[in-house]
Protein backbone atom coordinates (compact mmCIF):
# COMPACT_ATOMS: atom_id res chain seq x y z
CA UNK A 1 0.00 0.00 0.00
CA UNK A 2 1.30 3.64 -0.74
CA UNK A 3 2.04 5.83 2.09
CA UNK A 4 -0.45 8.27 3.07
CA UNK A 5 0.29 11.93 3.58
CA UNK A 6 0.19 11.08 7.38
CA UNK A 7 2.41 8.13 7.31
CA UNK A 8 4.78 10.22 4.74
CA UNK A 9 4.83 12.58 7.84
CA UNK A 10 5.57 10.32 9.91
CA UNK A 11 8.70 8.64 8.14
CA UNK A 12 10.24 12.13 7.99
CA UNK A 13 9.40 12.66 11.31
CA UNK A 14 12.18 9.97 12.14
CA UNK A 15 15.14 11.95 10.39
CA UNK A 16 14.49 14.52 13.28
CA UNK A 17 17.07 15.09 16.24
CA UNK A 18 16.73 16.34 19.46
CA UNK A 19 17.69 20.40 19.30
CA UNK A 20 17.40 20.41 15.27
CA UNK A 21 16.25 23.54 13.79
CA UNK A 22 13.91 22.57 10.90
CA UNK A 23 12.19 24.45 8.01
CA UNK A 24 8.88 22.41 7.05
CA UNK A 25 7.17 23.04 3.50
CA UNK A 26 3.75 23.34 2.69
CA UNK A 27 1.59 20.57 2.26
CA UNK A 28 2.97 17.16 3.83
CA UNK A 29 6.06 18.88 5.05
CA UNK A 30 3.81 20.66 8.19
CA UNK A 31 2.69 17.92 9.12
CA UNK A 32 5.67 16.56 10.02
CA UNK A 33 5.31 19.04 13.23
CA UNK A 34 2.70 16.53 14.15
CA UNK A 35 4.91 13.94 15.04
CA UNK A 36 7.62 15.01 16.87
CA UNK A 37 8.90 12.29 19.22
CA UNK A 38 8.18 12.55 22.94
CA UNK A 39 10.75 14.33 24.75
CA UNK A 40 12.49 15.50 21.81
CA UNK A 41 12.77 19.49 21.46
CA UNK A 42 13.13 20.82 17.67
CA UNK A 43 12.64 24.26 16.58
CA UNK A 44 10.78 25.40 13.48
CA UNK A 45 11.76 28.07 11.01
CA UNK A 46 9.04 30.18 9.43
CA UNK A 47 10.88 32.06 6.48
CA UNK A 48 8.95 35.35 7.08
CA UNK A 49 11.00 35.51 10.24
CA UNK A 50 10.01 32.86 13.13
CA UNK A 51 12.03 30.99 14.86
CA UNK A 52 9.81 28.65 16.86
CA UNK A 53 6.65 28.79 15.70
CA UNK A 54 3.92 27.09 18.22
CA UNK A 55 0.76 25.84 17.53
CA UNK A 56 -2.12 27.73 15.50
CA UNK A 57 -4.06 29.95 17.78
CA UNK A 58 -7.61 29.42 19.68
CA UNK A 59 -9.98 31.80 18.83
CA UNK A 60 -9.43 34.45 21.12
CA UNK A 61 -5.46 34.41 20.39
CA UNK A 62 -5.30 35.85 17.16
CA UNK A 63 -2.90 37.88 16.01
CA UNK A 64 -2.83 39.76 12.73
CA UNK A 65 0.78 40.34 13.50
CA UNK A 66 1.54 36.81 13.79
CA UNK A 67 2.03 34.76 10.85
CA UNK A 68 4.06 31.82 8.98
CA UNK A 69 5.05 31.70 5.78
CA UNK A 70 1.86 29.93 4.29
CA UNK A 71 0.35 33.44 5.44
CA UNK A 72 -1.59 31.63 8.77
CA UNK A 73 -1.89 32.72 11.96
CA UNK A 74 0.33 31.03 14.33
CA UNK A 75 1.77 31.15 18.21
CA UNK A 76 5.53 31.45 18.84
CA UNK A 77 6.52 28.69 21.71
CA UNK A 78 8.51 29.69 24.78
CA UNK A 79 11.98 30.44 23.45
CA UNK A 80 11.28 31.74 20.13
CA UNK A 81 12.69 34.70 18.01
CA UNK A 82 11.26 37.11 15.33
CA UNK A 83 13.29 38.70 13.42
CA UNK A 84 13.78 40.33 9.84
CA UNK A 85 13.23 38.55 6.22
CA UNK A 86 17.09 39.20 5.90
CA UNK A 87 17.92 37.85 9.29
CA UNK A 88 15.61 34.82 8.56
CA UNK A 89 17.30 34.16 5.14
CA UNK A 90 20.91 34.34 6.38
CA UNK A 91 20.11 31.05 8.62
CA UNK A 92 18.86 29.53 5.61
CA UNK A 93 21.81 30.68 2.92
CA UNK A 94 24.17 30.62 5.88
CA UNK A 95 23.57 26.51 6.28
CA UNK A 96 22.08 26.92 9.81
CA UNK A 97 18.84 25.30 9.89
CA UNK A 98 19.73 21.22 10.35
CA UNK A 99 16.64 19.88 8.47
CA UNK A 100 14.62 21.19 5.18
CA UNK A 101 11.49 19.44 4.50
CA UNK A 102 9.91 20.52 0.89
CA UNK A 103 7.60 18.93 -1.42
CA UNK A 104 8.80 18.95 -5.42
CA UNK A 105 6.95 17.93 -8.55
CA UNK A 106 10.39 16.27 -10.02
CA UNK A 107 13.84 15.39 -8.52
CA UNK A 108 16.26 13.72 -11.06
CA UNK A 109 19.55 11.52 -10.68
CA UNK A 110 21.97 14.27 -10.04
CA UNK A 111 19.68 15.96 -7.29
CA UNK A 112 18.03 18.63 -9.03
CA UNK A 113 14.41 19.74 -8.22
CA UNK A 114 11.89 21.30 -9.76
CA UNK A 115 8.95 22.76 -7.58
CA UNK A 116 7.33 26.29 -8.62
CA UNK A 117 7.13 26.52 -12.29
CA UNK A 118 4.80 24.47 -14.87
CA UNK A 119 5.30 26.23 -18.09
CA UNK A 120 2.23 27.17 -20.00
CA UNK A 121 0.68 27.35 -16.25
CA UNK A 122 0.22 30.70 -14.47
CA UNK A 123 3.62 31.41 -12.31
CA UNK A 124 3.33 32.31 -8.74
CA UNK A 125 6.62 32.76 -7.73
CA UNK A 126 9.68 31.05 -5.91
CA UNK A 127 8.74 32.13 -2.18
CA UNK A 128 11.56 31.34 -0.49
CA UNK A 129 11.91 27.45 -1.96
CA UNK A 130 15.23 28.11 -3.88
CA UNK A 131 17.11 30.20 -1.12
CA UNK A 132 15.90 26.73 0.95
CA UNK A 133 17.42 24.08 -1.02
CA UNK A 134 20.73 26.28 -2.46
CA UNK A 135 21.31 26.98 1.52
CA UNK A 136 20.51 23.57 3.28
CA UNK A 137 23.08 20.72 3.71
CA UNK A 138 19.98 18.34 5.01
CA UNK A 139 17.62 18.15 2.67
CA UNK A 140 14.27 15.88 2.39
CA UNK A 141 12.17 15.94 -0.57
CA UNK A 142 8.43 14.27 -0.04
CA UNK A 143 6.29 13.80 -3.08
CA UNK A 144 4.47 11.20 -4.92
CA UNK A 145 6.34 8.62 -6.34
CA UNK A 146 4.66 9.09 -9.70
CA UNK A 147 1.65 11.57 -11.13
CA UNK A 148 -2.34 10.83 -11.50
CA UNK A 149 -1.44 9.68 -15.14
CA UNK A 150 1.35 7.18 -13.83
CA UNK A 151 3.77 9.57 -14.83
CA UNK A 152 6.92 9.00 -12.46
CA UNK A 153 8.14 12.00 -11.46
CA UNK A 154 12.19 10.70 -10.77
CA UNK A 155 13.80 10.77 -13.38
CA UNK A 156 16.94 10.89 -15.20
CA UNK A 157 16.63 14.82 -16.24
CA UNK A 158 13.92 17.63 -14.28
CA UNK A 159 11.50 18.50 -17.29
CA UNK A 160 10.48 21.27 -15.74
CA UNK A 161 12.62 24.29 -14.87
CA UNK A 162 14.70 24.04 -12.08
CA UNK A 163 14.43 25.33 -8.31
CA UNK A 164 18.07 24.03 -7.06
CA UNK A 165 20.84 22.16 -9.46
CA UNK A 166 22.25 19.76 -7.64
CA UNK A 167 21.13 20.16 -4.14
CA UNK A 168 18.84 16.91 -3.26
CA UNK A 169 20.34 13.91 -1.89
CA UNK A 170 16.85 12.47 -0.05
CA UNK A 171 13.38 11.56 -1.41
CA UNK A 172 10.64 10.35 0.82
CA UNK A 173 7.58 9.47 -1.69
CA UNK A 174 4.54 7.05 -0.91
CA UNK A 175 6.35 4.14 -2.23
CA UNK A 176 9.90 4.34 -0.78
CA UNK A 177 12.70 6.09 0.48
CA UNK A 178 15.77 6.74 -1.72
CA UNK A 179 18.93 8.48 -1.64
CA UNK A 180 20.71 10.02 -4.80
CA UNK A 181 24.32 9.35 -4.79
CA UNK A 182 26.53 8.72 -8.10
CA UNK A 183 24.44 9.94 -10.87
CA UNK A 184 21.54 7.23 -9.65
CA UNK A 185 18.46 7.02 -7.04
CA UNK A 186 19.44 3.91 -4.24
CA UNK A 187 16.82 2.39 -3.35
CA UNK A 188 17.32 2.43 0.84
CA UNK A 189 13.38 1.54 1.87
CA UNK A 190 10.21 0.56 0.66
CA UNK A 191 6.67 1.68 2.01
CA UNK A 192 5.00 -1.66 3.40
CA UNK A 193 3.22 -3.89 1.28
CA UNK A 194 5.00 -2.16 -1.49
CA UNK A 195 7.06 -4.47 -3.88
CA UNK A 196 10.52 -3.56 -5.64
CA UNK A 197 8.73 -4.25 -8.56
CA UNK A 198 6.61 -1.47 -8.36
CA UNK A 199 8.98 0.86 -7.14
CA UNK A 200 11.41 -0.23 -10.67
CA UNK A 201 8.45 -0.03 -12.76
CA UNK A 202 7.33 3.71 -10.99
CA UNK A 203 10.93 4.96 -11.27
CA UNK A 204 12.23 6.66 -14.75
CA UNK A 205 15.73 7.60 -13.56
CA UNK A 206 18.42 5.05 -12.61
CA UNK A 207 17.41 3.51 -9.81
CA UNK A 208 20.38 1.16 -7.67
CA UNK A 209 18.24 -1.86 -5.75
CA UNK A 210 20.69 -3.61 -2.88
CA UNK A 211 20.12 -7.24 -2.62
CA UNK A 212 17.45 -6.30 0.58
CA UNK A 213 15.35 -3.29 1.00
CA UNK A 214 13.88 -3.44 3.96
CA UNK A 215 10.14 -2.24 4.91
CA UNK A 216 9.93 0.84 6.55
CA UNK A 217 9.28 1.38 9.82
CA UNK A 218 8.07 4.10 11.83
CA UNK B 1 9.43 70.80 12.04
CA UNK B 2 13.09 70.82 13.84
CA UNK B 3 16.17 69.01 14.09
CA UNK B 4 15.18 65.11 14.29
CA UNK B 5 11.59 65.18 14.86
CA UNK B 6 10.35 63.46 11.22
CA UNK B 7 6.77 63.85 11.87
CA UNK B 8 4.06 64.79 9.51
CA UNK B 9 0.53 64.88 10.13
CA UNK B 10 -1.29 64.04 6.54
CA UNK B 11 -0.87 61.42 4.84
CA UNK B 12 -0.60 63.85 1.57
CA UNK B 13 2.32 65.40 3.13
CA UNK B 14 3.48 61.95 4.07
CA UNK B 15 3.80 60.73 -0.07
CA UNK B 16 4.41 64.45 -1.18
CA UNK B 17 6.62 64.07 -4.23
CA UNK B 18 5.85 60.97 -5.42
CA UNK B 19 5.63 60.85 -9.41
CA UNK B 20 4.75 58.82 -12.16
CA UNK B 21 7.99 56.30 -13.18
CA UNK B 22 9.03 56.19 -9.82
CA UNK B 23 10.06 53.24 -7.85
CA UNK B 24 8.77 52.40 -4.53
CA UNK B 25 9.31 49.83 -2.33
CA UNK B 26 7.15 48.09 0.29
CA UNK B 27 7.85 46.33 3.63
CA UNK B 28 5.36 43.21 4.26
CA UNK B 29 4.59 39.93 4.05
CA UNK B 30 1.09 38.64 2.84
CA UNK B 31 -0.93 41.00 4.50
CA UNK B 32 1.29 41.27 7.56
CA UNK B 33 3.05 44.36 8.57
CA UNK B 34 2.04 46.48 5.40
CA UNK B 35 1.76 49.89 5.22
CA UNK B 36 -1.65 50.06 4.02
CA UNK B 37 -2.49 53.99 4.66
CA UNK B 38 0.53 54.67 2.51
CA UNK B 39 -0.77 52.67 -0.02
CA UNK B 40 -3.96 53.57 -0.10
CA UNK B 41 -2.78 57.37 -0.51
CA UNK B 42 -0.86 56.20 -3.68
CA UNK B 43 -4.06 55.21 -4.74
CA UNK B 44 -5.72 58.13 -4.09
CA UNK B 45 -2.61 60.36 -5.53
CA UNK B 46 -3.22 58.05 -8.96
CA UNK B 47 0.34 57.86 -9.41
CA UNK B 48 1.36 56.00 -12.46
CA UNK B 49 4.01 53.74 -14.03
CA UNK B 50 5.07 52.97 -10.63
CA UNK B 51 7.58 49.93 -10.37
CA UNK B 52 6.95 48.20 -7.06
CA UNK B 53 9.51 46.17 -4.74
CA UNK B 54 7.50 44.08 -2.57
CA UNK B 55 7.43 40.48 -1.73
CA UNK B 56 3.93 39.83 -2.85
CA UNK B 57 1.74 42.25 -3.99
CA UNK B 58 -1.91 42.40 -1.96
CA UNK B 59 -4.91 40.39 -2.53
CA UNK B 60 -7.75 41.70 -4.81
CA UNK B 61 -8.91 45.31 -3.25
CA UNK B 62 -6.37 45.06 -0.24
CA UNK B 63 -2.92 45.83 0.17
CA UNK B 64 -0.37 47.02 -2.77
CA UNK B 65 -3.71 45.09 -4.91
CA UNK B 66 -5.59 48.43 -4.78
CA UNK B 67 -2.64 50.02 -6.77
CA UNK B 68 -4.18 47.45 -10.01
CA UNK B 69 -7.37 48.94 -9.75
CA UNK B 70 -6.40 51.93 -12.00
CA UNK B 71 -3.23 50.09 -13.34
CA UNK B 72 -1.17 51.98 -11.51
CA UNK B 73 1.72 49.64 -11.08
CA UNK B 74 4.30 48.85 -14.63
CA UNK B 75 6.61 46.58 -13.03
CA UNK B 76 6.37 44.74 -10.00
CA UNK B 77 9.63 42.64 -8.24
CA UNK B 78 8.48 39.77 -5.73
CA UNK B 79 8.72 36.11 -4.96
CA UNK B 80 5.21 35.37 -4.70
CA UNK B 81 2.17 37.35 -6.50
CA UNK B 82 -0.22 34.85 -6.60
CA UNK B 83 -3.21 35.85 -4.29
CA UNK B 84 -4.78 38.52 -6.79
CA UNK B 85 -7.39 37.71 -9.78
CA UNK B 86 -6.82 41.07 -11.23
CA UNK B 87 -3.04 40.83 -10.70
CA UNK B 88 -3.43 37.64 -13.10
CA UNK B 89 -5.43 39.29 -15.73
CA UNK B 90 -2.84 42.04 -16.36
CA UNK B 91 0.02 40.06 -16.28
CA UNK B 92 -1.62 37.45 -18.77
CA UNK B 93 -2.39 40.44 -20.77
CA UNK B 94 0.95 41.29 -20.64
CA UNK B 95 -0.19 44.86 -19.15
CA UNK B 96 2.07 44.52 -15.95
CA UNK B 97 5.69 43.08 -15.80
CA UNK B 98 6.86 40.80 -13.40
CA UNK B 99 10.54 39.90 -11.96
CA UNK B 100 10.08 37.03 -9.65
CA UNK B 101 13.04 36.76 -6.75
CA UNK B 102 13.56 34.68 -4.88
CA UNK B 103 12.59 35.78 -1.18
CA UNK B 104 16.03 35.60 0.42
CA UNK B 105 17.20 37.56 -2.95
CA UNK B 106 14.80 39.87 -2.60
CA UNK B 107 15.61 40.41 1.17
CA UNK B 108 19.26 40.60 0.71
CA UNK B 109 18.88 43.37 -2.71
CA UNK B 110 17.04 45.39 -0.29
CA UNK B 111 19.68 44.66 2.53
CA UNK B 112 22.43 45.40 0.08
CA UNK B 113 20.53 48.81 -1.51
CA UNK B 114 20.25 50.58 2.12
CA UNK B 115 24.23 49.67 2.94
CA UNK B 116 25.84 50.70 -0.61
CA UNK B 117 26.74 47.53 -1.43
CA UNK B 118 26.11 47.09 -5.30
CA UNK B 119 25.66 43.59 -5.77
CA UNK B 120 26.40 40.27 -4.21
CA UNK B 121 27.06 36.69 -4.98
CA UNK B 122 24.71 33.94 -4.00
CA UNK B 123 24.38 30.09 -4.54
CA UNK B 124 20.68 30.92 -4.66
CA UNK B 125 19.08 30.34 -8.10
CA UNK B 126 21.99 28.54 -9.57
CA UNK B 127 20.96 26.71 -12.83
CA UNK B 128 17.50 27.81 -12.73
CA UNK B 129 15.37 30.33 -14.97
CA UNK B 130 16.45 33.28 -12.25
CA UNK B 131 20.09 32.35 -13.41
CA UNK B 132 19.35 33.71 -16.56
CA UNK B 133 21.70 36.40 -17.91
CA UNK B 134 23.59 36.61 -14.77
CA UNK B 135 27.00 36.90 -14.26
CA UNK B 136 28.59 33.32 -12.16
CA UNK B 137 31.72 33.35 -10.37
CA UNK B 138 33.34 30.45 -8.60
CA UNK B 139 34.29 30.72 -4.77
CA UNK B 140 35.91 27.80 -2.99
CA UNK B 141 34.45 25.24 -6.01
CA UNK B 142 31.07 26.49 -5.80
CA UNK B 143 29.33 28.44 -8.29
CA UNK B 144 27.34 31.64 -7.00
CA UNK B 145 25.07 34.41 -8.85
CA UNK B 146 25.64 38.01 -9.01
CA UNK B 147 22.80 40.19 -7.80
CA UNK B 148 22.44 43.72 -7.85
CA UNK B 149 21.21 45.47 -5.18
CA UNK B 150 17.44 47.83 -5.39
CA UNK B 151 16.88 51.44 -3.96
CA UNK B 152 13.64 53.06 -3.88
CA UNK B 153 12.53 56.58 -4.87
CA UNK B 154 10.14 55.82 -2.03
CA UNK B 155 10.19 53.45 0.77
CA UNK B 156 7.30 52.78 2.60
CA UNK B 157 6.95 50.94 6.07
CA UNK B 158 4.31 49.69 8.53
CA UNK B 159 6.04 49.89 12.25
CA UNK B 160 4.29 49.74 15.46
CA UNK B 161 6.27 52.26 17.63
CA UNK B 162 8.25 55.24 16.89
CA UNK B 163 9.60 58.26 18.46
CA UNK B 164 9.51 61.30 16.71
CA UNK B 165 13.04 60.84 15.69
CA UNK B 166 12.05 58.09 14.08
CA UNK B 167 13.09 55.33 15.61
CA UNK B 168 10.98 52.40 15.22
CA UNK B 169 10.28 48.84 16.59
CA UNK B 170 8.19 46.35 14.83
CA UNK B 171 5.32 43.86 16.62
CA UNK B 172 5.85 40.09 16.15
CA UNK B 173 6.10 38.59 12.58
CA UNK B 174 5.02 41.95 11.18
CA UNK B 175 8.57 42.80 10.92
CA UNK B 176 9.53 41.06 8.23
CA UNK B 177 10.67 42.94 5.09
CA UNK B 178 10.09 46.21 7.02
CA UNK B 179 13.40 47.45 8.57
CA UNK B 180 15.29 46.21 5.03
CA UNK B 181 12.86 48.54 2.93
CA UNK B 182 13.26 51.14 5.44
CA UNK B 183 16.85 51.39 5.09
CA UNK B 184 16.96 51.51 0.97
CA UNK B 185 14.91 54.43 0.18
CA UNK B 186 15.78 57.97 -1.17
CA UNK B 187 12.62 58.79 1.05
CA UNK B 188 11.43 56.66 3.70
CA UNK B 189 8.00 56.70 4.78
CA UNK B 190 7.31 55.00 8.17
CA UNK B 191 3.74 54.87 9.72
CA UNK B 192 3.10 53.43 13.13
CA UNK B 193 0.46 52.46 15.13
CA UNK B 194 1.90 54.77 17.99
CA UNK B 195 4.37 57.83 18.47
CA UNK B 196 6.06 58.34 21.71
CA UNK B 197 8.45 60.49 23.13
CA UNK B 198 11.90 60.50 22.30
CA UNK B 199 13.78 58.55 25.78
CA UNK B 200 10.33 56.57 25.98
CA UNK B 201 11.21 53.68 23.78
CA UNK B 202 14.23 51.25 24.95
CA UNK B 203 17.34 52.51 22.99
CA UNK B 204 18.67 48.44 22.97
CA UNK B 205 15.00 47.51 21.39
CA UNK B 206 15.34 49.66 18.30
CA UNK B 207 15.00 47.71 15.14
CA UNK B 208 15.52 50.79 12.69
CA UNK B 209 17.25 53.67 13.84
CA UNK B 210 15.87 56.99 13.07
CA UNK B 211 19.04 57.82 10.38
CA UNK B 212 16.61 55.91 8.11
CA UNK B 213 13.53 57.83 8.59
CA UNK B 214 12.63 60.64 6.61
CA UNK B 215 9.26 61.15 7.70
CA UNK B 216 6.59 59.11 10.46
CA UNK B 217 2.97 59.02 10.73
CA UNK B 218 0.68 58.13 13.12
CA UNK B 219 -2.42 55.75 11.47
CA UNK B 220 -5.27 53.31 12.19
CA UNK B 221 -4.88 49.85 10.56
CA UNK B 222 -7.64 47.18 9.41
CA UNK B 223 -5.04 44.74 9.57
CA UNK B 224 -6.93 42.26 7.60
CA UNK B 225 -5.66 38.85 8.22
CA UNK B 226 -5.14 36.20 5.24
CA UNK B 227 -5.71 32.85 6.29
CA UNK B 228 -7.12 32.98 9.68
CA UNK B 229 -6.11 28.96 10.88
CA UNK B 230 -7.41 28.25 14.84
CA UNK B 231 -6.69 25.42 17.29
CA UNK B 232 -9.46 23.36 18.26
Amino acid sequence: MALTREQMAQRVARELQDGYYVNLGIGIPTLVANYVPEGMEVMLQSENGLLGMGAFPRADEIDADMINAGKQTVTARTGASIFSSAESFAMIRGGHIDLTVLGAFEVDVQGNIASWMVPGKLVKGMGGAMDLVAGAENIIVTMTHASKDGESKLLARCSLPLTGAGCIKRVLTDLAYLEIANGAFVLKERAPGVSVEEIIAKTAGELVVPDHVPEMQF
Amino acid sequence: MAGFDKRVYSYEEAMAGLEDGMTVISGGFGLCGIPENLIAEIQHRGTRDLTVVSNNCGVDGFGLGVLLVDRQIRKVVASYVGENKLFEDQLLKGEIEVVLTPQGTLAEKMRAGGAGIPAFFTATGVGTPVAEGKETREFNGREYLMETAITGDFAIVKGWKADWYGNVIYRHTAQNFNPLAATAGKITVVEVEEIVAPGELDPTQIHTPGIYVDRLICGRFEKRIEQRTVRA
